[in-house]
């Protein structure tokens, strides 16, 4: 039990791709110490990353991520800097890794990072000597979602192994669905995408050859132990690749009638924040199988557990 | 209390002994009014705390609560260490408010151990008082901290260590002094 000390062996967390099972079960089982830190009856917070400064990069709006990392910072008793792009001189034309080279002179021991282009993270990974953590990158990566869903999902099952979990809506714009691709193929679920054949592309089993493709959600709900909607976003495109919103409701939506196909203890996901009436009704959203909210909690232990994990300096640095 | 200077090893039928005999010197050391609960250090305190509380049921009858403490985040070399040690759970499924907390340990040593097991407490309550009770309490106090209660007081140089086995983790009981 003490003779082989595990040691956390990345210095970033860039995505979920590059973890193994055990770095994802490390941060996992972190995490539930940590959650008995914020259910505490009283003082909340933890001398964890005392004297560590902590620099919250966002260059895409974000609330929740964002309340929640600085929240997660918080009760690790970390320094916190909040650094938003349209405050910055990014307005007046300074590149990234100028940007980096800034913060890089003031030594940082962490930086959150969330920003539209996926090799960001990378790059600021190159130039500086602090961790990266990304927040979101594009349509790549969102690591700290799906560490989340994984971890709502265990807490519920006990397991992530042999779970079957749908993933609903716009799988081609979404980065939550690749994070949780890498995870939970990795660590044993069985996951089939569904959502029109626009909005989810063939060439993602090429990557992950496990997985199973369907248009017809229907038929995929009755086998299903979790179902996780995405969100339609309409922001990043989703109506470009569909007939209507009507259309995509009539056939995508979670709602009861589809509900009454579902085992009778499936869990319902979402990473947030919900277009009511659209991907998913209020009746299921605030309904007994959901676990939206518990998503939210959930969220600041598993930041505190990698914030935790990439605060000290490493023996064998892996990217 | 038994004293010892040099390796003093104890196998398992002394260590069975020894804690009964701290069960028993706990009670004689509590007024009847206190609330008693036992809160082990993280590995081995938290088996020697559950025993402790299973010979008091049998002894008195009271039902003491038992609860963990791990001290990871509290340590004063945190910041220094190579690669983020794993936290296990601190599991206090009580309230600490007036009552009057054990720390239960295997080894008392530099006292550093306690003294973030002190702050730790702290974070979930203000106890009447606190007690400390150790397996095995052995030379090289670096901190002003003492224990109350001792299954073995040892007086060794540097570079030895005290090993204290418990069956719940190591397979079997036993104290040992071993160079390292």
């Amino acid at each position: 039990m003490t003779s082989e000390r595990y040691v956390f062996p990345h210095k970033h967390l860039l995505g979920i791709e590059p973890l193994s099972p055990r770095d994802i079960t490390a941060l996992l089982d972190q995490a539930q110490a940590f959650e008995e830190v914020c259910e505490r009856p009283s003082i909340k917070i933890v001398p964890a990353l005392r004297k560590k400064l902590v620099v919250n990069l966002f260059f895409e709006n974000s609330t929740r991520t964002r309340n929640s990392f600085e929240i997660a910072e918080k009760r690790l008793s970390a320094e916190i800097i909040n650094f938003d792009a349209d405050t910055s001189s990014l307005n007046k034309g300074e590149t990234l890794v100028d940007t980096a080279m800034n913060l890089e002179a003031m030594h940082p021991d962490l930086i959150v990072m969330r920003h539209s282009a996926p090799g960001a993270h990378a790059l600021l990974a190159r130039h500086m000597k602090a961790s990266i953590i990304n927040a979101g990158d594009g349509s790549h990566e969102h690591p700290t979602q799906a560490l989340l869903d994984a971890y709502t999902l265990r807490k519920k099952f006990g397991r992530l192994e042999g779970l079957r979990v749908a993933i609903v809506g716009d799988i081609r714009n979404s980065r939550v669905v690749r994070s949780n691709l890498w995870l939970l193929t990795r660590m044993g679920a069985k996951v089939t995408l569904v959502g029109p054949p626009t909005l989810v592309p063939q060439e993602m089993k090429a990557t992950w050859p496990g997985i199973e493709i369907n248009h017809d959600f229907d038929a995929v709900i009755p086998d299903q132990d979790a179902i996780m909607m995405l969100r339609a976003q309409f922001e990043r495109g989703t109506g470009a690749y569909i007939p209507g919103q009507g259309e995509y409701s009539r056939f995508f939506q979670l709602n009861l009638a589809r509900m009454k196909r579902a085992k009778p203890d499936v869990v319902v996901l979402h990473p947030g924040p919900i277009n009511r009436g659209l991907e998913i009704t209020s009746e299921v959203a605030d309904g007994p199988n959901n676990l939206i909210l518990d998503q939210v909690t959930n969220g600041v232990p598993v930041r505190m557990a990698v914030l935790y994990l990439l605060s000290h300096p490493h023996g064998e640095q892996v990217p | 209390m038994p004293a010892a200077t040099g390796p003093c090893p104890m196998d398992p039928g002394q260590m069975e002994t020894t804690l009964q005999r701290l069960a028993a010197d706990l009670v004689a050391r509590v007024k009847p009014e206190e609330e008693v609960v036992l809160l082990g250090i993280r590995s081995r305190g938290l088996p020697l705390a559950e025993r402790l509380a299973t010979l008091l049921r049998a002894t008195t009858g009271a039902q003491i609560p038992v609860g963990s403490l791990d001290i990871t985040l509290y340590r004063d070399d945190l910041t220094e260490m190579v690669g983020s040690p794993i936290v296990r759970p601190t599991e206090i499924p009580f309230t600490l408010k007036e009552r009057t907390v054990v720390l239960v340990d295997d080894v008392l040593y530099t006292g550093r151990t306690v003294r973030a097991a002190l702050d730790a407490l702290l974070d979930h309550g203000r106890p009447r008082r606190v007690m400390l009770l150790v397996m095995a309490d052995r030379s090289g106090r670096e901190l002003p901290i003492q224990a109350d209660l001792a299954g073995l007081r040892v007086e060794i140089p540097p570079g030895h260590r005290v090993a204290v086995r418990v069956k719940e983790i190591d397979g079997e009981d036993g104290v040992s002094v071993e160079a390292c």
